[in-house]
């Protein structure tokens, strides 16, 4: 697993409270690992903090699953 | 109309001298302190560094960590206490019509803690507003009624009460008139505080108005000792299940006693300090045993305000003279805060469970630290000094006053069917 994936399955097991096994690359944040619209808003605040970025809002709507996060901050992280 | 009867039949607590009614009690009625250095931040450099905190709670243990993450620790006390109350009275979403079941929730000041973790992040950043999407739903005072009606499926009226040191007085009033009304069957009502952090400590240091005792923790809340100076900060939570009198039979329930009435005023005078005749405070005295229907005469036991400040409590005293009269020397007197500290907005309900509990034992718990008489105070009266007594308590009465003026006061007695 690379160093980004790792680091954004850390924080979601920590902000969403569920267990590593879960957290898969199609897993869905509201849909499998139970976060509200709140918690989304968190976690990709919790994103932009790790990887010292800023994720539009526009782009941050399209970043529903670990996968596509993982994806997102491979290609944006500083 | 005529309104209905309203009696308590749940009490959950935590306070800092005991995490259950059980231990509460048996601490206040051995007097026990619950002031030491505060652990619960660095105080270091504070003029206060004591407070009265609740000991070992850990959140975690009553709900999962990603719950105890978005509550506010004002927040986390109030669900736990709830789920004790709610308990204690046996009733769940199978047993009660939760449409009839209402939560009115008190705090004094809310979610401090949090608001302060969240704007000291945005100062230390450049200016980026990255505010946790959970900072104001965990801040508002009003949360944690809303968390209650949530924890239980409770679908009644359901908001928060906010008077300062009077809060969660003002809170049980207001349950119980809704009851009374018939607009309920059954409230949850109580309140909760927490702001023992560097904002809340440092707030009411700035206004001279805690003790500074730091030698000495366990004997800073002195009520009416001739040299207090100043209130000892304390957090707590407690609900009162209060429910309507035949709703509460036909079920079976237990009951501890029957809430007599209550009322409020204001002292129009001064942001902190009290009216000097203690005006507010003598009118709601006698607000509470009209609506109660009762004489001075009745009430055994008061439960004052008493928190140990110069000025507050000599005008609480001279209120109770003119209120009782000669009577007045035939009650007991006493300040739990004394040992539990101020528990802010939600003293008002941790001292009613006194006021119950020593309706029901027929012991009135101690003001623990007396070592000074004050000449300004009646020697006739009795303040319980350090040893808790026994004696017949019928009805109890229970004072709150909260910055800004407000006064609210709530007449417990005993439950006759």
């Amino acid at each position: 697993m690379s160093d980004i994936a790792t680091r954004v399955k850390k924080i979601i097991v920590d902000k969403l409270g569920v267990d590593e096994a879960e957290v898969t690359n199609e897993a869905s944040f509201t849909n499998d690992l139970g976060a509200d619209s709140l918690d989304t808003v968190e976690l990709i605040m919790e994103f932009e903090k790790e990887f010292n970025i800023s994720i539009p809002d526009e782009q941050a709507e399209t970043i529903t699953t670990v996968g596509q996060a993982v994806a997102y901050l491979g290609e944006h992280a500083k | 109309m005529q309104l209905k009867r309203v009696v308590v039949t749940g009490i959950g607590t935590l306070t800092p001298i005991g995490n259950n009614l059980n231990d509460y009690w048996s601490n206040l009625i051995n007097g026990v302190s619950g002031a030491a250095n505060i652990t619960l931040f660095d105080a270091s450099k504070f003029k206060t560094r004591f407070a009265c905190e609740i000991k070992g709670f850990d959140p975690t243990q009553f709900m999962d960590r990603k719950e105890a993450r978005k509550l506010d620790r004002f927040a986390q006390l109030a669900v736990v206490a709830s789920d004790m109350a709610v308990a204690d009275a046996g009733i769940s979403t199978e047993n009660v019509d939760v449409d009839r079941v209402g939560v009115i929730f008190a705090s004094g000041i809310g979610g401090l803690t949090t608001f302060q973790e969240e704007v000291i992040s945005f100062a230390k950043g450049d200016g980026t507003p990255r505010f946790n999407p959970f900072f104001i739903p965990k801040m508002i005072l009003d949360i944690a009624a809303g968390q209650i009606s949530m924890r239980h499926g409770f679908r009644g009226p359901n908001f928060a009460v906010v008077s300062a040191c009077a809060s969660s007085t003002n809170g049980i009033i207001s349950a119980v008139d809704n009851i009374r009304l018939g607009k309920a069957d059954i409230i949850l009502s109580g309140g909760s505080e927490a702001v023992i952090s560097e904002a809340g400590l440092g707030g009411f240091n700035s206004m001279k108005a805690m003790s500074e005792r730091n030698d000495d923790p366990a004997t800073a809340s002195r009520p009416y000792d001739k040299d207090r100076d100043g209130f000892v900060m304390g957090e707590a939570a407690g609900v009162l299940v209060l429910e309507e009198y035949e709703h509460a039979i036909k079920r079976g329930a237990k009951i501890y006693c029957e809430i007599a009435g209550g009322g409020a005023t204001a002292d129009a005078y001064h942001l902190t300090a009290p009216h000097p005749d203690g005006l507010g405070a003598r009118n709601v005295m006698l607000a509470a045993l009209k609506d109660a229907g009762m004489k001075p005469e009745e009430i055994d036991y008061i439960n004052t305000h008493g928190t140990s400040t110069p000025l507050g409590d000599g005008a609480e005293v001279k209120a109770i003279t003119e209120v009782f009269g000669e009577h007045a020397y035939k009650l007991n007197i006493s300040s739990t805060k004394s040992m539990t500290g101020h528990c802010l907005g939600a003293a008002g309900v941790i001292e009613a469970i006194a006021c119950i509990q020593s309706v029901i034992h027929d012991i009135v718990p101690p003001t623990i630290n007396h070592f000074t008489d004050d000449p300004e105070l009646d020697p006739k009266l009795n303040f319980t000094f350090n040893k808790a007594q026994k004696r017949t308590v019928n009805a109890a009465l229970s004072n709150t006053f909260g910055f800004g003026g407000h006064n609210a006061c709530v007449i417990v007695k005993k439950y006759v069917a």
